[in-house]
């Protein structure tokens, strides 16, 4: 399973991506479990809005951080959060 | 509160909420105590919303609605609209029974996130035998309607020896409602099932082929479906990490307020547990007695107390050392360490015995005269 580079990307609609004040992170919600994100992992899930591809997702990124070269990173993750289910592309 | 005071204790993560032991089903296997009959008054719909408010600012973001059958409870979309409010994932685990398309709806729109549906087995006779009452055409209803209206379809069945041969069956089944979760639970011997292992408990031949078709299965099926596994643990050699260390991520509140570190602490003896009517959730997590008691490892005797895995599971479960060794302080004796580890196999013969007999005691079902008869 890889990201298909022509299709948007949408956070899943099973799971939820929330601030959790208690313990200081993001974390995504699905049934009887959790993962906790650090701040990049949640700064791309949070851009998976269903309008942006992968492109996209890096060149914004780049933009808000003021950096480049982060398309390799993101892709790596983006992977890992489809083989998990969080996101998708239909 | 008098309690010890060490170092802060993390908070909770998971709320469990026990709302009623009322249960349409007579399952042999049922977690709640036998003596459920004694404990009638629940907390009402304030209490219980208090009970969110002080879990949730501590930290619990999970939350288990279960029961008893939950949907007993005439104020669950209340209840579920405000953990949704408080930013709880909540979760309704019931049986389906009395779930109608329109509450199912209801429920959405009060914010739960998913609903786990059990099912006993894969043939409607078995469901119905061991479930105690006609179900399973509604289930299987039921887990067709959660699907439909977007929640993520969490199946739930029990396995044991009763219906252990139907693995690939329950699979089949599984796929077939679509379910994006299964839960494969082998029966915890505690409640109910401590009563009737004897005639639940499968031999180690029908585990391990029971397994290898569920790992089969799990691999076919990787990201469509995912599979939840409860190991049985009478048949491993280290304990299991019980409720990941006690004390430190569980809270469990059982229909009349009384606050658990594991569902099951209700059987054991001195323990206490406060209830939620008499004290706040922080004062009973970080200062009762109840939930310092097994906290860390100072508790423990030999051979956990210089073992270099007790960081690791902990000692293992309280109750079954209790249930089994009569003494909650003793290491779980599922550890092959543990001096009192051969209850282990003579529970394991004593119900390949009952198998072989051909007179089989009949099971003991969940219901209120049986627990009146065993208090």
């Amino acid at each position: 399973m890889s990201i298909n580079p022509d299709l948007p990307i949408q956070f899943s609609r099973t799971h939820r991506l929330q601030w959790e004040e208690a313990q200081q992170k993001n974390v995504i919600l699905y049934p009887e479990g959790m993962v906790e994100l650090n701040q990049s992992s949640a700064e791309i899930l949070k851009l998976c809005d269903g309008t942006r591809t992968l492109a996209q997702i890096v060149s914004d990124l780049e933009a808000a951080f003021s950096t480049s070269g982060l398309t390799n990173d993101i892709t790596a993750f983006l992977e890992v959060a489809l083989q998990n289910g969080w996101i998708n592309q239909n | 509160m008098a309690g010890l005071t060490k170092t802060k204790p993390t908070p909770p993560r998971w709320l469990l909420a026990e709302l009623t032991y009322a249960c349409p089903l007579q399952c042999p296997y049922c977690s709640n105590p036998l003596d459920y009959t004694k404990y009638q008054t629940e907390l009402d719909t304030d209490g219980w919303k208090r009970v969110l408010s002080q879990a949730r600012k501590m930290g619990a973001v999970q939350l288990g609605f279960s029961g008893g059958e939950p949907l007993t409870r005439q104020d669950l979309p209340e209840l579920v609209k405000h953990a949704r409010d408080l930013g709880y994932y909540s979760n309704l685990i019931t049986s389906g029974y009395g779930l109608t398309e329109e509450k199912i709806i209801a429920l959405k729109e009060a914010g739960l996130d998913h609903i786990q549906v059990s099912i006993q087995a894969s043939s409607q006779e078995l469901n119905d035998h061991i479930a105690g009452t006609a179900s399973f055409n509604h289930k299987k209803e039921v887990a067709h309607l959660v699907k439909k209206h977007g929640y993520p379809m969490v199946l739930c069945v029990v396995i044991h020896r009763e219906n252990i041969h139907q693995m690939p069956e329950i699979l089949a089944m599984a796929e077939e409602l679509g379910a994006d979760y299964l839960e494969l639970a082998n029966t915890q011997y505690y409640g109910w099932a401590h009563t009737n292992r004897d005639q639940l408990l499968p031999t180690k031949v029908q585990f391990e082929k029971a397994e290898a078709i569920a790992q089969a299965f799990k691999e076919q099926v990787t990201g469509k479906m995912k599979i939840y596994y409860v190991v049985p643990d009478f048949y491993e050699d280290r304990p299991k990490a019980c409720m990941n260390g006690w004390g430190t991520t569980f809270l469990t509140i059982a229909p009349d307020g009384v606050a658990l570190p594991c569902h099951s602490a209700r059987e054991l003896p001195g323990l206490d547990c406060p209830n939620v009517k008499d004290y706040s959730v922080a004062e009973i997590w970080n200062e009762s007695k109840a939930f310092n008691y097994f906290r860390g490892t100072e508790w423990m005797k030999e051979p956990c107390r210089n073992c270099d895995e007790k960081d690791k599971d902990f000692g293992g479960c309280h109750c079954q050392a209790y249930l089994l060794t009569g003494d909650m302080h003793n290491t779980d004796p599922v550890c092959s360490k543990s001096p009192n580890h051969g209850v282990i196999q003579d529970a394991i013969d004593s119900a390949a015995t009952s198998a072989l007999a051909g007179n089989e005691k009949p099971l003991v079902f969940r219901n209120s005269k049986n627990s009146k008869l065993l208090s």
